[in-house]
């Protein structure tokens, strides 16, 4: 076990798909609490717009440019869809439905037109490719450290570092905005600082699972956690637990089966949720069936 | 290629009756699925079909176009039954349960998609287009089966307008009446369910979600009647569909789905801009008017009051003054106010300073 898990390529991928489950899950704790889980979806459809435009612009694939312009392409996104619901004419769920699958169409449209032979193409974009991480490295203290770890490692440390710093301000802002407000915290500002991470992120985790794998990673395991526990910080804590268990166990599965890992990946992290939603010690299925068993006696008399 | 050759050949004109199909289908349905506020929905089923595609390939060992839309109709309720368990047996709120959904079947889709891609079938080829959809590979016995669902839906539709309408607008309402409520709106998220299989063939399961809310979202800015904007959302569908196949096929080479959406993107965005009563052009026209003749009253007012203090010379200003000498209610004087009313000016200029008086007690 411990031979194979050094192994120069199950490590890698193993460890890749943790940290964009942790990075990923850091942010979608916010979205989930906020009841903005859908634009984790607008945002990682439309920063193909913001990749495909990024690429066109300076020719580079990934590195700090991209994540820069997906920070912006996220920002567009979702101030194209505030501006679109502020007109009163749609609702905020519709104008979600029709900004990102236009920026989306637009950025496969300049694949089209620009794109003959690079890399990036519709599938990478839709699917990601964790098996390969470890083809691509850079020396680190003498180690040869896949690229795509030193990115998710370094956007989860960002996420962190936003998420420990405002800590106070994220919480109130989340849980009662008009509070916030009044006290000067600014929670939008804060909302719209967060929506950049969760693009940068999303753009950080394209190369390794994709666009639509992103989604599971960001909001699966923060509602999982939401179901397990009432504490923001224990939030964190069980969303990163599940990110790990769910790479784990979905590369082993994925290999075993000989298919898509980062898939499998994101199909465990399901499983952790389904396991949360009927088991949890307080609002799980079961817990709540048992609880309305024993209370049931009571509330004849 | 010239317009009478294009339209005789064989796979462009499938293509557009394609495209006209599933804007005929998505455009009624998504008008429900708007207005119960479920836009995101048609997104979750159509990226939820995926799953579906691959076990019925899994099973029937072809990509034939029956057993696909039986796979994904399964998948598709699937998600949207999993979708409703979570968020009413748990805390969890309608947009996470969406996006656990959409995410997790997605994600299901892929391994089984790759477990395909792994045993050896030659068949399984185009199997991934399904993603993006693949306008240009339509068979003529594809648009038969479209066209029969687009039909069996519309004619559903038909049968329970009055139902489908009350549990739209008020299924408050519609409880009392002792309507099954809940049956119907299961059936209208069933049916929308049915418009994203016809739209997997033309846009795929990514795009799909578009076609749901543009053409209804189009549609809501020109009627405010259920029956009009279903038949303004049909043919917005059409529209885009007809446009998108056609500029895709004359351009060679530019994905068909990425363009029918943007097409409908661009007729959402004209209507939000143009639609009579509720465009946004018209409201900027409007308050500008009232600006302009704001600043007229208050300038014949001041020139009324004051006729000696010569106005004020910002842009605004000279342009109101202008406005008024069009009017015919100023004249140019060489004194220091360098304007002065003329008696039509001053009769105009009473009625504005009874009426300000009249609303300032």
């Amino acid at each position: 076990m411990i031979e194979e898990l050094l192994n120069a390529t199950a490590l890698p991928i193993i460890l890749v798909g943790a940290m964009v489950g942790i990075a990923s899950s850091a942010v979608g704790t916010f979205l989930v609490l906020r009841g903005n889980s859908m634009l984790s979806d607008a945002i990682s459809h439309s920063i193909v717009f913001g990749i495909v435009i990024v690429w066109i612009l300076t020719g580079q694939q990934s590195g700090p440019v991209q994540l820069i312009g997906a920070a912006l392409t996220g920002l567009l996104t979702v101030f194209l869809t505030e501006a679109l619901a502020g007109t009163k004419r749609v609702k905020q769920d519709a104008a979600i439905g029709l900004v990102f699958p236009a920026l989306f169409s637009v950025g496969v449209l300049l694949l089209n037109i620009y794109a003959h032979d690079v890399h990036i193409d519709t599938h990478t974009v839709l699917l990601g490719e964790i098996g390969f991480v470890w083809l691509d490295t850079v020396e680190l203290f003498g180690l040869p450290i896949p690229q795509a770890l030193v990115t998710m490692s370094a956007m989860t440390l960002i996420n962190y570092a936003f998420i420990g710093l405002f800590y106070k301000e994220l919480k109130l802002a989340t849980f009662d905005p008009a509070l916030a407000k009044a006290f000067g915290f600014m929670p939008t500002l804060l909302f719209y600082g967060l929506l950049m991470l969760t693009s940068s992120t999303a753009v950080a985790a394209f190369d390794a699972v994709g666009a639509v794998l992103f989604i599971a990673f960001a909001i699966v395991p923060a509602s999982a956690a939401y179901l397990l526990t009432d504490r923001l910080w224990m939030m964190f804590v069980i969303g990163a637990l599940i990110s790990i268990a769910s790479s784990v166990l979905g590369y082993y599965l994925a290999v075993h089966f000989n298919v898509s890992i980062g898939g499998m990946m994101a199909v465990m992290t399901g499983v952790f949720l389904i396991l949360a939603f009927l088991g949890g010690p307080r609002y799980g299925v079961i817990a709540r069936r048992l609880r309305r068993r024993r209370l049931a006696p009571a509330a004849k008399i | 290629m010239a317009w009478h050759e294009l339209l005789s050949d064989y796979t462009f004109q499938n293509v557009v009756i394609g495209a006209a199909l599933l804007g005929l289908i998505s455009g009624p349905l998504g008008c429900f699925a708007v207005l119960r506020r479920q836009s995101l929905l048609g997104d979750a089923i159509s990226h939820a079909a995926l799953p579906g595609i691959c076990l019925s390939f899994i099973i029937t060992g072809s990509r034939d176009l029956g057993g696909i839309i039986i796979g994904s109709l399964v998948t598709g309720t699937l998600a949207a039954l999993l979708m409703l368990l979570l968020t009413r047996k748990s805390r969890l709120k309608t947009d996470a349960g969406l996006g656990i959904c959409l995410s997790l079947f997605f994600a299901v889709g892929i391994v089984l998609l790759t477990y395909i891609q792994g045993t050896r079938n030659a068949a399984q080829g185009g199997l991934e287009a399904f993603l993006f959809g693949q306008a240009a590979a339509t068979l003529r016995s594809d648009l038969w089966v479209m066209g029969a669902i687009t039909l069996a839906t519309l004619t559903l539709l038909a049968a329970f307008w009055k139902q489908a309408k009350l549990v739209t607008f008020d299924a408050e309402y519609a409880r009392t009446l002792g309507m099954p409520a809940a049956a119907i709106e299961a059936a209208l998220t069933a049916m929308v369910t049915l418009a994203v299989v016809v739209g997997l063939q033309m846009v795929g399961v990514v795009l799909m979600a578009a076609m749901i809310v543009a053409p209804a979202a189009a549609a809501r800015q020109w009627s405010r009647h259920l029956g009009g904007m279903l038949v303004i959302a049909a043919a917005v569908g059409i529209a885009s569909g007809v446009t998108g196949a056609s500029i895709s096929t004359l351009s060679r080479g530019l994905a068909t789905g990425p363009l029918i959406v943007l097409t409908a993107t661009a007729i959402v965005l004209v209507s939000l801009a143009l639609a009579p009563g509720r465009g946004l052009l018209w409201g900027i026209v409007k308050h500008y008017r009232q600006k302009a003749d704001l600043q007229s009253r208050q300038l014949l007012y001041a020139l009324y009051r004051h006729p000696e203090t010569p106005p004020r010379t910002t842009l605004g200003a000279r342009r109101t003054l202008s406005r008024l000498a069009r009017k015919g209610y100023l004249a140019r004087t060489e004194d220091t106010a360098g304007v002065t009313l003329t008696d039509a000016g001053r009769a105009r200029a009473r009625q504005v300073v009874a009426a300000f008086e009249e609303a300032t007690p």
